[in-house]
């Protein structure tokens, strides 16, 4: 793989972290109780430390002309290529719940594959990733089964976000040419692998938690060419304020 | 009096800079400090991040270029280092009991082992020693932390998690 379509895999993978810490950090003084407020907020941290790694190697291999901050903040809407999953809002605890375990599988088999490749770095920051990773997919897990087969209220909600969600799950293994290069140099699963991983875990947690996986097979497509859902808009207007109203600001 | 060599002399000094979150134990003593070399017109510290996200980095990036300037080390470059990922293994008997005299139960067990990992080892009290104690939150005052409580001392705590 070359240093520009390394730099471009190494953005989407950082715009996944990226906005999903976003995400978690709006939970910050909203989580259900005091003790799962923090640590949905530090769940939110370890991402945006994956992302910050991602985004600094990435601006590195494209030349230095841009940096891991401009990447952040500068970039408009088109530009950025997180899944549509990962802007879904927080519309209720089940929602972050059901997102962030999806993503937490996705994560898990992404950086396993990139923590065996030569490049130090990749490898390095997947290697570190890989652990925080593990007790993602464990805490979201366990609320998944806390929902599903808790109250009639607590599982019909989650069940519902399950539903709403399905339809982004089918970006996190679909593949362009990027893809296919990062493949080809052992950087990511193949798609089908992903594919096969992801249903494998999932089927067995929702079933596990007492909740249906959908059969409905429409799934959206786009985010690999920077088309998002309305809600990714917003999201930026709120994380890159500062730097829109005073650009070059210092801390 | 001893002459130190420029290289000792350097990790006398880090040893002054302590980790910010937990004042006790320094970087060094934390396992942070990967290497360090001498250049021409720059001295060169590796450090290694303890979580991905840590806030604390860039502090420490800061105490770091501080401390040796303060000591005519004027040029320092904080290179920051991923591999081999950081580990709770990389803190020694005696950084575990400082944590644990501070307030802090040290990690337990080995973090290549999936028990230590997951925080399945028996939690001991760091104020009363006792092993009756429960998890509150998996996640507690930073990432690098879990909360609990014992039940004989009813004493909440944060456990240094095994990584």
């Amino acid at each position: 793989m070359d240093n520009l379509n390394l730099s471009k895999f190494c953005i989407r993978l950082g715009d996944h972290c990226l906005i999903m810490a976003h995400r978690q950090s709006e939970l910050c003084s909203n989580g259900p109780f005091l003790e799962e407020d923090i640590a949905q907020i530090n769940l939110g941290l370890d991402l945006l430390g994956q992302a910050e790694a991602l985004l600094i190697y990435a601006a590195k291999l494209e030349g230095g002309t841009r940096t891991a901050d401009d990447l952040a903040f500068r970039r408009p809407e088109r530009q950025f290529h997180n899944f549509m999953l990962t802007e879904q809002p927080n519309t209720d605890f089940a929602f972050v719940i059901v997102r962030q375990y999806i993503m937490s599988l996705y994560l898990l088999k992404t950086y396993q594959a990139l923590s065996k490749v030569e490049d130090d770095t990749l490898s390095g920051i997947a290697l570190k990733a890989l652990k925080e990773l593990t007790y993602h997919e464990r805490h979201f897990a366990m609320w998944l089964k806390r929902l599903g087969d808790g109250t009639e209220e607590s599982h019909e909600r989650t069940q519902t976000a399950i539903n709403e969600l399905w339809m982004f799950v089918g970006e996190l293994y679909e593949e362009d040419e990027i893809d296919f290069m990062a493949q080809k140099a052992s950087y990511a699963p193949t798609g089908i692998e992903m594919k096969t991983f992801l249903m494998e875990h999932i089927t067995a947690k929702f079933s596990e938690a007492t909740l249906e996986t959908p059969h409905s097979i429409y799934m959206t497509t786009g985010s690999k060419k920077g088309i998002h859902t309305e809600y990714l808009g917003y999201l930026l207007t709120e994380m890159q304020y500062l730097q829109r109203a005073y650009p070059d600001a210092k801390w | 009096m001893t002459k130190f060599t420029p290289i000792e002399k350097v990790y006398q000094l880090l040893a002054e800079v302590p980790d910010p979150e937990i004042p006790v134990v320094n970087i060094i003593e934390m396992g942070m400090i990967r290497d360090v070399i001498i250049h021409d017109n720059s001295v060169e510290v590796f450090l290694c991040p303890t979580y991905s996200g840590c806030p604390a980095m860039d502090m420490i990036d800061a105490m770091v270029k501080e401390k040796l300037a303060e000591h005519g080390f004027v040029n320092t470059v904080v290179t920051l280092v991923y591999k081999p990922a950081w580990t709770t293994d990389w803190m020694n008997a005696e950084t575990k009991e400082k944590l644990r005299v501070f307030g802090i139960a040290p990690p337990l067990g080995n973090a290549s082992s999936k028990k230590g990992m997951l925080n399945q080892e028996l939690v001991a009290c760091p104020q009363c020693k006792s092993t009756n104690t429960e998890i509150k939150s998996m996640f507690g005052s930073t990432a690098c932390k879990s909360l609990y409580t014992c039940t004989d001392c009813l004493e909440p705590f944060d456990y240094f998690k095994c990584i």
